[in-house]
Parts: C-alpha cells; structure tokens; sequence
C-alpha cells in the first residue's frame, strides 16, 4: 500500500476554489515534486495535507491512517512533518532547544518528575540531548547548538527547519520551498542533503520548489498545479516540456 | 560536548542553591542582629509573596508571551480560600497552614483552568481585556457573597505568616522559585516557550498548543493563590479592593521591568520595587513621584548600553549568570 495516498482533495473559500480534485499518491521512499505558478496552490495543498487547513471535500490517507479533519499536532503526530515558506523557527530559543523542541513526542517525562527533577527527567534530557546532536550533525548544526535561532543566516536557518521538522520522526517530509534564496551552490548542497535524509532516515519527500534545477535533479515524479487544478504529472523531464506547462509559466 | 554541557546545568543548579542559602543567611543575620527596624521586618514576607507573583505572571507574559491582566483575581481567589479555611479551622498551625496552601493554590489553579479556556481562541490586546474583566468579576463577587464578608472583607485571621515566621515563608517561596524554573527548563516549558515564538510551528511539530496554553495558565494561578495564602496570613485582614486591577498592574510592572522570560530579573525587581515605596517614606508627598522616576530610569537603564556593557564585562557578566552574547554566524 501507499504511503500517502489523497484523493479529490478540495477546499473552497468562499467562492473561491483554491485547490480541486487534487490527487497524490506517494510510495515510501519517494522524491516528489509539486511545481506551479505563484498563486496555483501548492501551499494550500500543504496546509490540507498538514491540518492547517480542514479541506471541503476529498480524503488523506497516511499509513492507512485518515488524517482528514484531525488537528494538525495530532497529524504530526501520525508521522507527517513540514517546514515553511516563510522560516518559522523558534526565534529566541537556541538551535539545539529549537531540535529538542520537536522531540517532545518522541522523549517524555511527565510534568510532576520536571518540576522534582526525578532520574527520569535527567536520563530523558540526556536521551534528547543525544538525539538532536544526532539529527542537527547531518546539516552540520552541531557546532553552533548553542546559538540563537534568529542569529543564524538565512540558509542555516532553512537547514535548521528541515532538521527540526526530522526530530518527529516523520514518515513523509513536507518542503516549502527549501531552495529559496539560496545561491547555487547552497542550493547543489542542499539537493545532496535531500537526497541524504531520504536515504538514510527511510522517508518519502514531497517538496514544493520554483528552482528548476533543484526539481530537475533530485525530483523523481513531478505534478503541476496552475488555478488549484493539477495540468501535468509523471516523469520531470516530459514534464516541463509539456507546452500546458509552458502555457502556465509564460503565457500564450 | 556533552560532558560539558551536564557539568554547566549542574554549576548553574549550584549556583542557584547557593544563591538562596546566602540570601536566606543575610535575612537572617540582619534580622537577628537587630539591624532592621520594624518597618523593615514588616516587609519581608510582602517581597516574597511578590516574588511568587512575579515569577508566576512571567510564566504567562514572559515565556507563553500572552499579557493577562488578572493575576490579582488569582491571588484573590487563594487568600480567601486560605483564609477562611484558617478561620473555621481548630488544628496546629501547621496543619491548617498547609491545608490553606493546598487549598488555596487548587482552587485558584481551577479558575485559572476556567480563565484559559477563552485564551484557546483569544490573544494578545483581547485576552488582556478579558482578563481584566476576569480580575473584576472576582472582585465583584467577593464583595457580594455572604461568606466572604463582603465589603468589609474578612478579619481576625491568623497571622500564620508574620515576619516571625520568614524561614517558613521563604522555603516556600524558594520552592515556588524553584517548581516554575524547573518547568521551564523542561520539555513542557520548551513547549510553552515555542508557543511564544511561533505557535503555528509548534502545532506543526505534534505540540498540542491549546494544552499547554491552559496548563501555563493553570500552573501560573496555582502559584498565585499559594502568593495570595502567605498574603492573607500575614496582613490578617483581606478586603476585596486591595486585589483591584491595581495589584494586577503593579504585578505586571514588576515583571516587565525585571525583564520578561528572565525569573531572575523577577526576583530583583520585585525586592526593589516592594521596598521602594517603604524607602522613599521619608519624601512624604513626593513619594509616588519619586517612585514613577525611578520607575523610570530602570526602564532606561534596562534598555542602555550601560548595562549591555556590564552583561558583556566578563567578571560582572558571570555574575548575573549570563553568557556572553556570542556574534552572529558567518556574518
């Protein structure tokens, strides 16, 4: 069975309909691409499948679990993690409480042995500890854990997102836009780093990206959105020759 | 890496410890040595009930980042409780102190359970305004229920907690110090911290915001009513003005002067400015202005390089506990 599989996903606001009849299905291990316009939805599409939004119509199936209308810490919780367009780190914590942080499900103590400080709460600490070093060592994070978020630049803030959103150990990894504003040869390095967490923390990735580049070299399956619709899917490359394609980028 | 990091916790848990033992020996060689006057005396368990206070309200306003505008309300709600517990009781102090403090702390921990419920779907300015409203309403009903007494509030209670009996007083004071440090530095204060700085990310990490929303709120009320039990045994009388938007103001004051999500800055403002009023006795009517002034040039003072340039001096930075702000990354 499928990992993830979406079917006639759809929301409307108002009358606007933003995303329709949108169907996925992703296989463990998979690298997919979802490229379109600005304004086409893909982020919308990200909010449906993360709970940020409850969609009109359509169902999620992750792991066969249904994820529709489950808020979105529980649907976290089911094993889907994301970052966003815009970096929403924890600004004012450190780089490594910002991992820890996301280790909350993974690594528990109850409220009662944190206020004594029981054995428990130190062994547990010490497991996190562990673990987000672990984590935050595969974007080379782990030299800087004591920093503050917001005094990081730009592209390790991006890096620090993808490894937060890791530390829940998801099964399928949302990207918004990981590429964005970075130079190329961030951007080159980024694809390895991709291509690395797939590998080697047995996951599927569904990343939304405008850098061409980026899609054409690590993307094994593409969809296009344009208008919430999807106008194109299958092999990158036939893809982005597709003239629908084209028509949507560029005009007629 | 790691070793180093267990050996820090551990001096800084040292350091606090021993930061308390050396307040708790000044107290009492200036007590005993005679060398405070009774004006003096008379305000030691006032600075620790506004120590509680504070640290409290800094868990809402500093690490959930929400402004509530009810901590009074809170503080109310335990001393009543507290006190007419004490009142109809017949037990050794003691026990009835302690049944006052559980008591006291549950029930103002219940209506903070109630309280944190519009927060789920209110914040910033409007959950300010509510818990205004909240801090009044409690007000409102004090002075209107018959076994609270009314306006005239309740009197003849057992003054369990004068300054004769500070050691008591400070060990729970030290203890309520420690309790909400404690839950800060743990995963559930990671939690409420990441609400503050980006909620919807912390939804998107599998951390249930909502709960930690209320349980801040909870474990912050809780504090508060033990705050307001030592308050009531110790002025003996409780009337339903003194917890007016006043008090929950002048709690807020402390708070934000001694710096939001700082528990040690807390802690200081709150000696200086439960002190400073007694101090400035001798300006008569110039009392209240010179508070405000003074007010004032902390504020200043919090926001000059001069104390930028004191954290940064190595020597005077260790002091507070405070590390050296490190440059930015790669820039």
């Amino acid at each position: 069975m499928a990992l993830l599989e979406v079917n006639n996903l759809g929301i409307s606001f108002g009358g606007l309909r933003a995303v329709d009849n949108f169907n996925i299905t992703i296989e463990k291990g998979d690298l997919y691409g979802l490229i379109g316009p600005n304004g086409a939805g893909k982020t919308t599409v990200f909010n449906l499948l993360t709970g940020v939004y409850v969609p009109t119509d359509g169902s999620i199936v992750l792991d066969g679990v249904k994820l529709n209308g489950k808020p979105a810490h529980d649907i976290c919780k089911c094993g889907m993690a994301r970052t966003f367009q815009n970096i929403r780190l924890f600004d004012k914590m450190s780089v490594l409480d910002n991992v820890k942080t996301a280790l909350h499900n993974q690594v528990k103590y109850s409220l009662l042995s944190s206020i004594i400080r029981t054995p428990a709460y130190f062994n547990a600490e010490r497991n996190m500890d562990k673990k987000a070093i672990e984590i935050l060592k595969v974007f080379g994070l782990d030299r800087i854990c004591e920093y503050k978020a917001s005094n990081l630049p730009y592209g390790m803030q991006r890096k620090l997102e993808i490894a937060r959103a890791l530390a829940t150990n998801p099964k399928l990894l949302l990207l918004d836009e990981p590429a964005a504003g970075m130079n190329p040869t961030e951007t080159q390095e980024l694809m390895d780093m991709i291509r690395f967490i797939r590998d080697n923390f047995d996951i599927a990735v569904l990343l939304i990206e405008h850098d061409m580049n980026l899609v054409l070299g690590i993307c094994e399956q593409l969809k296009v959105l344009d208008y919430g619709r999807i106008i194109a899917e299958g092999d990158p490359v036939k893809v982005v020759n597709d003239p629908r394609v084209i028509t949507a980028y560029l005009g007629e | 890496m790691e070793n180093l990091k267990k050996k820090f916790a551990g001096k800084k848990a040292l350091t606090n410890l021993l930061f308390i033992v050396i307040s708790y020996a000044i107290i009492t060689f200036l007590l005993k040595g005679g060398i405070l006057n009774r004006q003096y005396t008379s305000l030691l368990v006032p600075i620790a009930v506004n120590i509680i206070l504070a640290v409290s309200l800094n868990l809402i306003t500093g690490f959930l980042g929400e402004l509530s505008l009810g901590h009074a309300g809170f503080m109310s709600i335990g001393a009543y409780v507290g006190a007419l517990i004490t009142i109809n009781m017949d037990a050794p102090e003691v026990v009835e102190l302690a049944i006052a403090l559980i008591a006291g702390g549950a029930v103002a921990a219940f209506f903070g359970f109630i309280i944190g419920m519009p927060v789920l779907r209110l914040n910033g300015d409007y959950l300010a305004i509510v818990t205004l409203g909240f801090g009044e309403i409690i007000k409102s009903i004090l002075i209107s229920l018959e076994i609270t007494n009314g306006a005239k509030g309740l009197q003849k209670i057992p003054l369990y907690t004068n300054y004769k009996s500070y050691t008591l007083v400070f060990i729970l004071m030290a203890i309520s110090v420690i309790a909400i440090t404690n839950i800060v530095n743990s995963r559930h204060g990671r939690a409420i911290c990441s609400i503050r700085d980006n909620s919807i990310a912390t939804e998107s990490i599998g951390i249930n915001v909502s709960r930690f929303k209320v349980m801040a709120f909870v474990i912050s009320a809780f504090f508060a009513g033990i705050a307001g039990v030592l308050y009531a045994h110790n002025v003996g009388i409780l009337k339903p003005t003194t917890f007016d938007y006043n008090k929950s103001i002048e709690i807020l004051v402390i708070v934000v002067l001694g710096g939001m999500g700082s528990i040690r800055g807390s802690i200081i403002a709150a000696v200086i400015l439960t002190a400073l009023p007694e101090l400035l006795r001798g300006a008569d009517d110039f009392r209240m202005l010179l508070y405000a002034v003074v007010l004032i040039i902390i504020m200043l003072f919090n926001h000059s390089k001069i104390k930028e340039g004191l954290y940064n001096n190595n020597t005077i930075g260790k002091l507070f506990g405070k590390k050296t702000d490190k440059k930015k990354v790669g820039e």
